[in-house]
């Protein structure tokens, strides 16, 4: 598998970074660089093993459904660039 | 009198209990050392006023006979760390001026216990990286340098600022956080103490997500002892974080007996890694003998699908990490950067905001885990991650603890050119795997290089058995003596 210029655009696209050309061209080849190095996992025989999901063997725990926190909307938006009456503000996303 | 800032956590805390001096005066000591600094880039900020008026508050407690665990002991927080209305940006630009309205757990826990804070320490951007050199901060320079040297060496990564910290007696000692290595290779490069606890120890709550899976929270210090003090006011049972475990936080300080007797160390021959330099190979075989002579068992052990945890890694952390790093988009924290419409600005205030090594990271695992390719590689990868930690079970059946070098290198130089990551990638050879393995690991230095740079062992335990690891290095401690502090060239002043 080899990532050219035009999967890195597209990759960078889903992950929402803008990506010039020239940026674009250098990232293809870091990016085949590791790709073709972790290949290696290829050579391990993974028939029957189940994927990691948990590291710690541990039943999740629960707690109860109910509010203990919040009421202070302007802590919340205190970090944010651009901020309006406690609701963080964005450019319009509807015509 | 001893210059205070070459006192031990555990000496430190026995003056001020006697009233040998303050913690103000123990604090402005630091604050001037820290001054004298600058050179070494550790802190990226210093709370100079919160830290004389915490260290007031503790005077006042050995006052009046209500001393907590780690009263008036001044730290060093990692950048990483969500502190409350003090920068947390962990290094990077897109965190730009974020100041958090709430303490992460495991400083609270400090606080809780006594402790000041001097400041917030630089790392590796997002802490992705070996060698400091990916901050936004800039670069941390190791207060070591080689005999007859003044070429700048880098302490490590990512958690640099804290080793060097440590190191250099710019704090007593410093949280740090580890996910493929981030505490125990920084603490091998500086001379320093450094271990990562269990996954599930600490809590995660209030730290700034790498690799969810991986993240762990655990101290840099310049001694074991200091270790085990920091770890048991670190460690606790935590609501906030799901995957911090129910087990009560055991008395470290009290494993360290100094006795070794019967204990069995595995020797996994699969860390005998190509073109390791003769002088790894000749302080981990140091070390076989220190514990040997100590009364412990060597046995020699397989960890077949070692060489297999690096490149999994190298699927797994960025595919978290792309994941966990979607948050910074221009809204609600930090650096924005003005576009034509929403996607613009996002995709603007996100190339602006991530380095050029968190970049190549979010898009390894935005490919990883896009469409048609997540069998090939994630779910490969987690079940390679299934192998490696059956690996150690199989191994621990038979030890007690592991014995390894920490590095396959001492610390290297800075800006170097033309590094491919993958060069950079292969310093966590040997510590990568327990983070995969969710396990505790322990590096400290013991030795030194031929041009006098400090070099690590690491000890790898059980689940849980921080306490065993605590007790091995002891004696290894013990053993090769506790390490000097590097020559101060860096204080003109």
């Amino acid at each position: 598998m080899s990532v050219d210029t035009q999967t890195v655009k597209r990759v960078a696209r889903l992950a929402r970074i803008a990506v010039s050309d020239e940026e674009a061209q250098h990232l293809s080849g870091e990016l085949n660089t590791i790709l073709n190095w972790v290949e290696q996992l290829n050579e391990v025989d993974v028939e029957n093993v189940e994927p990691m999901t948990s590291v710690v063997e541990q039943t999740m725990k629960k707690r109860q459904d109910s509010v203990t926190d919040g009421g202070y909307a302007d802590r919340i938006v205190q970090n944010a660039p651009v901020s309006e009456d406690r609701f963080f503000a964005v450019p319009k996303v509807i015509e | 009198m001893t210059e205070l800032t070459a006192l031990t956590l555990a000496e430190a805390r026995d003056g001020l209990s006697k009233k040998e001096f303050t913690s103000v005066e123990l604090t402005s000591a630091y604050l001037k050392a820290i001054e004298h600094a600058d050179e070494l880039n550790a802190y990226v900020a210093v709370t100079a006023e919160k830290a004389l008026s915490m260290a007031a508050t503790s005077d006042g407690r050995y006052s009046d006979g209500t001393a907590r665990d780690l009263e008036g002991i001044p730290l060093g927080i990692k950048d990483l760390y969500c502190t409350k209305d003090v920068r947390s940006q962990a290094s990077s630009n897109i965190l730009k001026g974020f100041k958090p309205g709430y303490e992460s757990t495991v400083t609270q826990n400090l606080w809780d216990d006594g402790a000041v804070m001097l400041g917030k320490l630089n790392m590796d951007e997002f802490a992705m990286g070996s060698s400091n050199e990916t901050s936004f901060d800039g670069p941390v320079i190791n207060p070591w340098r080689a005999q007859g040297s003044n070429v700048n060496l880098v302490p490590g990564g990512s958690s640099g600022g804290s080793a060097t910290a440590v190191s250099a007696r710019l704090c007593v000692a410093a949280t740090a956080s580890d996910t493929g290595g981030s505490i125990r290779q920084p603490a091998a490069f500086t001379g320093t103490v450094g271990i990562k606890p269990t996954y599930g120890r600490c809590s995660r709550w209030g730290m700034i997500a790498f690799a969810s899976s991986l993240d762990q929270a655990g101290p840099i210090t310049r001694t074991v002892r200091d270790s085990a003090i920091m770890l048991k006011s670190m460690a606790s049972v935590d609501g906030k974080d799901t995957t911090s475990v129910d087990l009560p936080v055991p008395d470290y300080e009290a494993a360290i007996t100094g006795d070794v007797r019967g204990m069995r160390i595995g020797i996994p021959k699969e860390y005998r890694v190509d073109n390791m330099p003769d002088e790894i190979e000749a302080l981990w075989q140091q070390g076989i003998a220190w514990l040997k002579d100590a009364g412990a068992e060597i046995v020699e052990i397989s960890l077949p699908m070692t060489k297999y945890a690096l490149p999994a890694y190298y699927i797994i952390a960025p595919a978290e990490a792309s994941s966990n790093l979607a948050r910074y988009d221009g809204v609600k924290y930090g650096l924005r950067v003005d576009g034509n419409d929403i996607t613009d600005m996002y995709e603007k205030s996100r190339s602006a905001g991530f380095g050029d090594e968190v970049k190549r990271r979010i898009l390894i695992g935005t490919y990883v885990l896009s469409a048609g390719y997540y069998d090939a590689y994630y779910k490969r990868a987690q079940k390679v991650r299934t192998l490696i930690k059956q690996d150690f079970e199989k191994a621990f059946e038979n030890v007690d603890t592991i014995l390894t070098p920490a590095t396959p290198t001492a610390a290297f130089a800075v800006n170097r050119q033309n590094v491919d990551p993958i060069e950079m990638f292969l310093n966590d050879i040997f510590t990568v795997t327990v983070n995969m393995a969710g396990l505790p690991g322990i590096a400290l230095a013991v030795g030194k290089s031929s041009d006098g740079l400090p070099l690590g062992l690491q000890l790898i335990g059980k689940a849980f058995d921080e306490s065993t690891l605590y007790r091995a290095a002891g004696v290894l401690e013990d053993a090769a003596g506790i390490m000097e502090a590097p020559t101060n060239w860096w204080n003109a002043g």
